[in-house]
């Protein structure tokens, strides 16, 4: 059994396979896993700015038109979904296949969206 | 090998190919690959939701603004919690990648602390709106309301219900195959993240538009 407290050994593939020949090797090694776990806080802290950022926008935009108000409160939540997705999801480095799932996702999303504002564009019977 | 998946006679036993190392074709285990086309039938169900809203809202001579009424306070405290347990959950992911199953237990504990956190404060907001004689019954923006923060709310729970799986029974696959754990906390991770990116939308556009 491994010992759940045992620290690997600098430098050592924590995944077996991920050895020589694996073009992915470094992304298992402890120096990596350990950059990426600084990189996660940085992306906490960024998120958690954001979202002060978020409601202090709200309360200065509130007598401002509500279009100002949504248009920068979308904004924000975009790059805070951008840091979630690429970096606690992985997106920024994933492999095609889910890339190739997620343009089809995005291409059904942008249409659904789409709808309702077509739909007051050109209404039906009119 | 895992790549072939075998049931010869007198091996009842099913190995269930690439649940660890990643298929050839597509470069992920497969796992990974069904959470992410789990993630897209997600995407599109919330779709639906938002799209009613813009349809409802557009169509509305008159909309009824959340600030003016819901708890912005308890809603942003809620953002913090969930942008804090989606950290958790990296991190137990990466101690387990090191091979410390301590830790990473630790933070799968502190996420599922977050979760039942969040929906406490929900509880006390959807407690409050009832109170106030506030329901989904209401009006259309109460309706979209509840229905997006409850289905929110239930895919929180969920996720609870499958860290605490991975916490208790679950974690007896660490003994043998630690690497499959891992990847298993990965999946529940990358679900975790979808979660809490509706919420960061969800947010801006209930409670502050």
């Amino acid at each position: 059994m491994n010992d759940p407290a045992a620290a690997v050994e600098p430098g050592a593939d924590v995944h077996e396979h991920a050895g020589i020949g694996d073009p992915n090797a470094h992304h298992h090694s402890p120096e990596h896993i350990l950059k990426e776990m600084r990189t996660y806080l940085v992306v906490f802290v960024s998120l958690a700015a954001l979202t002060a950022i978020t409601v202090f926008a709200f309360y200065q935009l509130k007598t401002y038109p509500l279009k100002i108000a949504i248009t920068v409160a979308l904004i924000i939540a975009t790059i805070k979904g951008f840091l979630v997705a690429g970096f606690f999801m992985h997106l920024l480095s994933e492999k095609k296949v889910i890339y190739a799932v997620l343009i089809i996702t995005v291409i059904f999303f942008i249409f659904l969206m789409a709808l309702p504002v077509s739909h007051h564009a050109n209404p039906f019977g009119s | 090998m895992e790549a072939h998946a075998h049931a010869s006679v007198g091996h009842a036993e099913l190995e269930i190919p690439y649940n660890v190392h990643p298929r050839p074709d597509t470069g992920v285990y497969n796992g990974k690959l069904g959470i992410w086309l789990f993630l897209a039938s997600e995407v599109m169900l919330f779709g639906a939701l938002f799209s009613s809203l813009i349809l409802l809202r557009t169509g509305a001579e008159s909309w009824p603004r959340g600030y003016e009424f819901l708890n912005i306070k308890l809603a942003t405290f809620n953002t913090f919690i969930l942008i804090l347990s989606s950290v958790t959950v990296v991190m137990a992911w990466s101690h387990l990648r090191l091979g410390n199953l301590k830790k990473g237990r630790i933070y799968i504990s502190a996420t599922v602390l977050c979760a039942l956190i969040f929906l406490t404060a929900k509880g006390f907001e959807y407690s409050h709106e009832f109170h106030e004689g506030r329901f989904p019954k209401t009006n259309n923006f109460l309706g979209i309301y509840f229905t997006m923060t409850g289905l929110h709310g239930l895919h929180i729970l969920g996720g609870v219900i499958v860290f605490l799986y991975f916490l208790g029974p679950g974690a007896k696959m660490w003994a043998k195959e630690p690497e499959r754990y891992t990847n298993r906390i990965e999946i529940v991770g990358l679900y975790w993240h979808f979660v809490d990116l509706v919420w960061i939308f969800l947010f801006p556009i209930l409670y502050l538009m």
